[in-house]
């Protein structure tokens, strides 16, 4: 597969009055074509300042310290405003949480959509606004050629959400950032509009970033799943791996913190403690103080990447050679026989 | 991953025990240092600079203003004939305008020797039309407007507080009617209260703070009024309801502390207009009677001869415009120390 | 639940309405003539989409809101006209609410030990400033914070310690029912867990009662007894967890149970969406229907049969 997108070794910080916030440590991923890949973590674990890095939409106190974004073979890190202008929108786009205030309450939606492409491509209004009308008609709009001139406040916030995925895709962007795009919706409406996005995907074969933290979204929309954790990516590997072959604590913990069908009561898993303070982030792994498995290299260095398959790696000491054999929490051991079955192969440290 | 197996070598075998956990403090710790809400907004405050130096000369200004009710250069009201209008002579000062000359028919003359001014005394600002030292008498007009700003921030403060409180605490029908009274009294402009005080009153103080007192405080009961809507649907609002606490208590416990940033911020917003009213009035003669002094009076006073005694008018102009330009940049810098979206 | 001695309901709602401007042209139907009953020591999970009534209801119960019609017996005793102000001190006692957003439930201006003593200081129960100290000692410990966090700010704390601070302060007056409006939907899915797990350790420790509700169905299906769920002010169904989750028959039900994704890529696969159409105005008088022992569906009374075979369907398969 070709890879798009490429961010290696990215450290961001943010300069506040009590010291300097290391939100991102080191972060590294591909993104191939036409894949989705999910980013799944806490709030404050660094998911949306990496993707606002890649848009370069970095608060006024952020800094890229260190790193590379490499799209289509040139360092995002290093263009200005203006070359970052012309490939936002247009080559990779963003959908935000909240459709309400992602929207122009003052311009009606027909001029909304067509705006990004006028900006940039060079085409008549009316050509644009047909555009316009093409993608409302795709992404669900019922009744789309009365409503063009309709403004936000008459749509409901599903329809609101489908509008900004049309504003997002005039262009038919090469990468779509999702920023949590159903959080703020109702179960019901976050399902049509996970559909809908699936389904543009498979028509304009799009590579889709989807941030969320919400693991029942992610077995829906993920081929690959990166997980983040204090300013880092622990594991990451394609969507049976994580859900069902997890090797590090914090999926595991993540995983049996949710309830299942066929948890019994008093049986939910909760990783104790509070996400780390990565104005002085601990020693080590960033996740050692709320690990039940932490060993005690741990509170000193902070794990590698240990391969697990080609596609799949867990920054956890648990895997280095010398590491004793821990059992995974109830709910993980379910998960791994999963796989067991589903791959035939045995996972030796269930025995 | 090459760097896999260079980086395990490294670490000893029992470096693989695990870990036994301390205690939960370690997990639920807080590295950074606790900050009341005051050392947070004036930390924000110190780091704007035109705020801190207006706070630091309206601190100067008050209190010279204030001290020279003890320590005053002259006597503010004493007149004396022959010593009128005098220029500006400072001591150890030689630069013309500010030694005691003034140019006549294209000549520097020494007015202070053709009044026989005793060698020892000095008017810092020179002498107005009957004699009195202008110096002092600015420093009582200063004192006159700081009087006018700290009345207008009491009057904020009570009635423009309590009542924009009561208004949106009460809600429904209250407020309603509250709002519709607001809005008769701001329809009535300040000077026709002012003119019909005079019909009752002798120009003067009284007449101004009774004006100030009709109107004053209005655009601060309305701001707290909409703030204290804001925060009554807050869930920490629900939920001292819901633990049974009286309204009264709720006002003055979760809504005025929240709101308190606010009101500081429109109280000295408030506050030059209110020094500019009063100016204003004397200027145009409503004012204050002689012989009291007002920047407004001094104003009106100055302007008059300002061709040929330009200092008369300087003098006013210029401290009233450094008073309310302080106000306004101090207003400004608190508005962005309390305002919590600024946060960095 | 017990099934042995006939549990005791604690509150009983009863075509509870709820409106506001109410006869006006803006008339909003916030809570439509609901009826349920929780019973002593048990949850009772409310769900439905945004909107639906299920905070009103709440919050009509907890009497932040005049109900609009109905009774509401706690303990037996109707408390939707409860007046004057020494009844409604022992109900704020007995009823107590935590709330939604971790970040707006608690006062920015207010050391944590006053926020959690509130309760304490408002209804006088604590002897002396050692033992109001004392109480707000345990109760931070109670809810696994520790005491030295007493004298901080909130807004020095995780939204998962606030939460749990805002518990505290629920727990400060000895309730016997607590509303958890919400109480999980804004906190990270680590988070949750804890949130969850210390409520039922609350409830096992004190036998609290609770209202508990969220629009997160499979959490909901884990800490509740019993599950309501409302749609547009109506209670449409409800019933044990296990019967609702499993075998939900109203059509809301289940397009809601159809669209909740779980972390499982197998299942993800396979779950196919219902879309609930909302049935065509007919005239027919209708209200909650027992269909089996304790499930309720909101029908009318030729639809019962039609509602009492699909559950044996259900059952079977």
């Amino acid at each position: 597969m070709k890879k798009i997108l490429e961010v290696d070794d990215l450290h961001i910080s943010f300069d506040t009055f009590a010291g300097k916030v290391q939100a991102i440590r080191g972060v590294s991923f591909d993104l191939y074509k036409g894949e989705t890949l999910a980013i799944v973590g806490e709030s404050g674990s660094g998911k949306s300042v990496t993707t606002r890095t890649i848009m370069r939409l970095l608060a006024n106190n952020g800094h890229i310290d260190q790193g590379k974004i490499l799209f289509k073979g040139e360092d995002l890190v290093h263009k200005t405003e203006r070359e970052m202008q012309k490939i936002r929108g247009k080559e990779i786009a963003m959908i935000f949480q909240d459709p309400m205030t992602s929207l122009d309450p003052t311009m009606n939606i027909g001029n909304q959509v067509a705006e990004s492409l006028r900006k940039h491509k060079k085409v008549s209004k009316k050509e644009a606004l047909a555009s316009a009308l093409e993608l409302l008609k795709l992404v669900g709009i019922p009744n789309a050629e009365q409503r063009l001139k309709n403004y936000p406040h008459q749509f409901s916030g599903g329809q609101r959400q489908r509008i900004v995925i049309a504003i997002a895709l005039i262009c038919y962007p090469e990468i779509l950032i999702a920023d949590e795009p159903t959080t703020a919706l109702d179960v019901t409406i976050q399902a049509q509009i996970i559909e809908l996005m699936k389904e543009i995907q498979q028509k304009i074969q799009t590579s889709i970033i989807f941030i969320t933290h919400d693991l029942g979204v992610v077995a829906n929309v993920a081929d690959r799943v990166a997980v983040m954790y204090g300013g880092r990516i622990i594991e990451v590997g394609t969507s049976d791996e994580i859900f069902y072959h997890p090797q590090h604590p914090y999926t595991w913990g993540l995983l049996s913190s949710m309830p299942t069908l066929e948890m019994e009561e008093n049986e939910l898993y909760a990783i104790p403690g509070s996400p780390p303070d990565l104005l002085d982030p601990p020693k080590g792994d960033a996740f050692y103080p709320r690990n039940e498995y932490a060993l005690k290299i741990d509170t000193l260095e902070a794990p590698p990447f240990f391969e697990v398959s080609p596609t799949h790696q867990a920054a956890t000491w648990l895997l280095a050679p010398h590491a004793p054999k821990v059992t995974p929490p109830k709910e993980i051991v379910r998960r791994w026989r999963l796989y067991e079955q589903k791959t035939g192969l045995k996972q030796t440290a269930l025995n | 991953m090459e760097q896999t197996q260079l980086n395990v070598k490294q670490f000893s075998a029992d470096s693989f025990e695990p870990l036994i956990h301390a205690e939960r403090e370690s997990r639920e710790k807080i590295v950074a240092p606790s900050l009341t809400f005051l050392q947070d907004s004036w930390r924000r405050l110190k780091k704007n600079k035109g705020a801190v130096i207006s706070l630091f000369i309206l601190i100067a200004v008050a209190v010279i203003a204030f001290g020279s009710i003890w320590v005053s250069p002259h006597d503010p009201t004493k007149q004396n004939v022959k010593y009128i209008n005098l220029p500006p002579k400072i001591p150890g000062v030689s630069l013309d305008g500010f030694n005691g000359t003034a140019l006549i028919g294209g000549q520097r003359v020494d007015k202070y020797a053709q009044a026989n001014v005793p060698e020892q005394v000095h008017f810092y600002l020179g002498t107005d039309g009957l004699g009195r030292d202008l110096l002092s008498r600015l420093l009582m007009g200063t004192r006159v407007s700081l009087i006018i700003a700290i009345i207008a921030a009491l009057l904020d403060l009570s009635i423009g507080v309590t009542y924009g409180m009561i208004s949106g605490m009460k809600g429904g029908k209250v407020d309603n009617v509250m709002q519709r009274v607001l809005e008769v009294l701001s329809g009535i402009p300040n000077l026709v209260v002012m003119i019909l005080m005079l019909t009752i009153f002798e120009p003067g103080m009284t007449s101004i703070i009774l004006a100030m007192i009709v109107t004053g405080w209005i655009t601060m009961a309305r701001i707290v009024r909409a703030q204290a809507l804001k925060i009554k649907d807050q869930e920490y609002v629900m939920a001292a309801r819901t633990l049974g606490e009286s309204s009264s208590k709720i006002a003055l416990k979760h809504v005025l502390p929240n709101i308190s940033g606010v009101i500081i911020v429109q109280m000295m917003f408030s506050i030059p207009s209110a020094i500019f009213f009063e100016a204003f009035l004397g200027f145009i003669g409503l004012g204050l009677r002689p012989p009291a002094a007002s920047l407004g009076t001094l104003l009106n006073e100055g302007y008059k001869t300002f061709r040929f005694l330009p200092h008369l008018m300087w003098a006013p102009a210029i401290t009233l415009s450094v008073i309310m330009v302080c106000f306004n940049l101090l207003a400004d810098g608190l508005r962005d120390a309390f305002d919590p979206k600024m946060k960095d | 639940m017990n099934q042995v001695a006939m549990p005791n309901k604690l509150l009983d709602v009863q075509n509870l309405k709820q409106y506001f401007h109410p006869g006006q042209e803006n008339e909003v139907r916030a809570v439509d003539n609901v009826s349920f009953h929780i019973y002593e020591g048990e949850t009772f999970g409310l769900v439905g989409e945004s909107g639906c009534g299920k905070s009103t209801t709440g919050r009509s119960i907890i009497r932040l809101y005049h109900p609009t019609d109905g009774e509401i017996y706690f303990n037996g005793e109707d408390i939707s006209k409860l007046k004057g102000k020494k009844n409604m001190q022992q109900f704020r006692r007995d009823i107590q609410m935590i709330y939604q957003d971790p970040y707006a439930s608690l006062n920015p201006r207010m050391k944590v030990q006053d926020i959690i003593a509130e309760g304490i200081d408002i209804h006088g129960l604590a002897e002396s400033d050692a033992d109001r100290n004392q109480q707000v000692n345990d109760l931070l410990e109670l809810v696994g914070l520790d005491k030295s966090h007493a004298t901080r700010y909130p807004h020095e704390f995780s939204g998962g310690q606030r939460q749990r601070i805002g518990i505290a302060r629920a727990l400060a007056v000895q309730p016997r029912f607590i509303i958890c409006d919400e109480p999980i939907s804004a906190l990270d899915v680590s988070i949750q867990a804890q949130v969850v797990n210390l409520l039922q350790e609350l409830q096992r420790k004190k036998n609290l009662t609770y209202l508990f509700i969220a629009h997160d169905l499979s959490m909901v299906k884990y800490i509740s007894d019993r599950i309501g769920v409302m749609h547009f002010g109506k209670l449409v169904e409800v019933g044990t967890s296990e019967e609702v989750y499993r075998f939900g028959l109203h059509p809301y039900t289940e397009s809601l149970l159809s669209a909740i994704p779980l972390p499982d890529p197998d299942y993800e696969r396979n779950r196919r969406r219902v879309t609930y159409q909302a049935p065509k105005e007919d005239g027919k008088e209708r209200s909650l229907k027992e269909i089996a022992s304790g499930h309720y569906i909101y029908c009318s009374d030729d639809e019962v049969p039609f509602y009492q075979k699909k559950l044996e369907q259900k059952k079977r398969q």
